[in-house]
């Protein structure tokens, strides 16, 4: 299962994840030969076999509905690298 | 005694405090001593903390002067860097959190601050926990105390290397697919990973949601059972930590293993398995049969194979969702010179992820991006039900199963780096039991002989059913004190 390194871009950019042109001709090699690996899985009978996503059932773990404090907002912002009053501060989404 | 302090098990120093033979202020001052002396070759801490050490060491002195405290209270110890330390700096050992000082403390630190817990500092580690040599940390590779030119094994490489070399008496760290047992392998020391489930992982920054359990290492089974009657128990701040009582872990620790059935999966005697470790291991497992234990080398686990295909689509999809959530705007590190928004937010990610982690994430995007979910996470998950059924059937007539950790010992910096896939299957014997949920514990069985001479340690692991990390330090102890391998030290 190769990837091309356009694969490669498009899968960056639904992660939002930078690359350089070597980082993509880097991954492109890696990640089709871990692909490759991948493949075995495909040969094995899972038929009806309901899938796992937490080792031991769980069910909802509830709680009696009582308030208790929330983060004070001078913690909630104490890491912003920036921030203006008592938002954390980006640049503009919407564009015009 | 003074200048040995640093190589007794924290029980010994916890008897010494009780005494009044030394106090936590001098406990703590002989580990900075031995970190001043041994952490320069070692590099296992991102962050010392030896001002707030020796204040909780001094109040530690008032709590046991008052005649008070528990077996942890006065004892020095270290903390994986992924543990969010309130006001103290949290790296994940990751750039792009540099700048980050946690506003909260993780529930076990709360546990442990309650139990009275002396802190020398945040350990090394590969970034967000994702490696299995230490050699992804954005602060520098850790090396391996009894070899400094070998790497320490990983996710938890500073976490082992601080307790072999007495820099801690103790040290938390995580485990996802072997981060605890792998390096407490590496290391000589004993490493616990306990049932998903049983830790909080409450301000543990996240990998793999499914996966992760925090756990504790030391120089002894005791000292290992003890840190985790601490930390164990449910938590409401963690929706999966199971609400299920905690019993006393040292019940059994001094029963023999006499009637002990032990089950040897075939399966973990892996080709390219290195001829010294199946040697320590198939040694470990005739000692036991010597001690009473009843043998069965028939078990089979026959998906062990596809366990490590299972845990690179899981782990990595889960760590693609989990970190979304650094983007440069509410912590951490962030570029602000872009032309965008989305600009800023790739290129945050792109300086401030490394390597490794920007690989998994690029497999985790993958696996759950439209058209390949289905082949991918869907199929991984369906396998993974079938590794946990076989492991439910080994364990109706087993009370444990024996393995090696690490298909080899220790191996050198730089060897593997180039190729992520050998890398990643170093993992094939934590990484089932890890996708099972189940607890495991490595603790020493021998060593192997460098061509240069020099001696690396190897691990025994001993697998249990969920929650029943009771049975694992009857097992571990017993052997343990059977054997002498514990009471190695590195030459440092």
């Amino acid at each position: 299962m190769a990837l091309t390194p356009d694969e490669v871009r498009h899968i960056a950019r639904l992660a939002r994840l930078g690359l350089t042109d070597e980082d993509v001709a880097k991954f492109s090699g890696q990640l089709s030969s871990i692909l490759d690996y991948f493949e075995a899985l495909r040969h094995v009978d899972t038929e009806g076999v309901p899938p796992t996503a937490y080792a031991f059932d769980l069910r909802n773990v509830m709680r009696d509905d009582e308030p208790t404090p929330s983060s004070a907002p001078e913690d909630v912002l104490a890491n912003a690298p920036a921030r203006e009053g008592e938002y954390f501060r980006v640049r503009a989404i919407l564009e015009e | 005694m003074a200048d040995d302090l640093y190589r007794l098990t924290m029980h010994d120093a916890a008897a010494l405090l009780r005494q009044k033979q030394v106090s936590s202020v001098e406990l703590t001052r002989a580990a900075f001593e031995r970190i001043r002396s041994v952490e320069p070759a070692v590099h296992a801490f991102i962050t010392q903390t030896e001002e707030l050490a020796m204040s909780q060491a001094a109040a530690a002195d008032a709590t046991l002067a008052a005649g008070h405290g528990t077996p942890l209270t006065g004892i020095p110890a270290a903390i994986k860097d992924v543990i969010s330390t309130k006001g103290v700096r949290t790296t994940a050992g990751s750039k792009i959190l540099a700048p980050f000082v946690p506003v909260y403390d993780a529930n076990v630190i709360t546990l442990l601050k309650e139990a009275g817990f002396v802190m020398v500092g945040k350990t090394n580690q590969d970034e967000f926990a994702m490696g299995s040599s230490g050699e992804n940390s954005a602060y520098g590779a850790t090396h391996n105390p009894w070899a400094l030119d070998r790497v320490p094994g990983g996710s938890s490489s500073g976490s082992a290397a601080t307790v072999a070399s007495g820099m801690a008496y103790w040290s938390l760290g995580t485990d996802t697919g072997g981060s605890v047992r792998q390096p407490a392998s590496l290391c000589g020391v004993v490493g616990l990973k306990p049932t998903y489930g049983r830790v909080s992982r409450f301000g543990l920054i996240a990998f793999g949601s499914s996966l992760d359990q925090i756990g504790p290492f030391a120089r002894s089974v005791r000292d290992v059972a003890t840190v985790f009657q601490t930390i164990a128990g449910p938590d409401q701040r963690d929706s999966t930590s199971a609400p299920v009582d905690v019993p006393d872990f040292g019940a059994q620790m001094g029963d023999s293993v006499r009637g002990l059935r032990v089950g040897i999966p075939s399966e973990y005697f892996v080709d390219g398995m290195d001829p010294t470790v199946r040697d320590a291991v198939e040694g470990a497992i005739m000692r036991l049969e010597d001690m009473g234990a009843e043998i069965d080398s028939e078990v089979s686990l026959p998906s062990t194979g596809h366990a490590v295909s299972v845990y690179y689509i899981i782990a990595p999809s889960e760590a693609s969702a989990n970190l979304a959530r650094f983007d440069g705007v509410k912590y951490g590190y962030s570029y602000q010179d872009g032309e965008s928004m989305w600009e800023n937010m790739e290129r945050t990610r792109q300086h401030g992820f490394g390597e490794e982690v920007k690989r998994r994430i690029m497999i985790g995007t993958y696996a759950l991006s439209a058209g390949y979910y289905d082949a991918y996470y869907l199929k991984a998950q369906q396998v993974r039900t079938l590794i946990r059924r076989e492991f439910d059937a080994a364990f109706k007539d087993h009370d444990v199963l024996v393995a090696p950790v690490s298909p080899t010992p220790a191996f050198k910096l730089g060897e593997k780096t180039d190729d992520p896939l050998q890398m990643y299957l170093n993992d094939v014997c934590t990484i089932p039991v890890s996708i099972a949920g189940l607890p495991a514990i490595s603790v020493p069985c021998g060593f192997a002989t460098a061509p240069d001479g020099t001696r690396l340690p190897i691990g025994l692991q001993i697998i249990a059913r969920p929650f029943d990390e009771a049975t694992l330090f009857r097992a571990a102890h017993a052997y343990e004190q059977a054997t002498d391998w514990h009471r190695e030290f590195p030459p440092l």
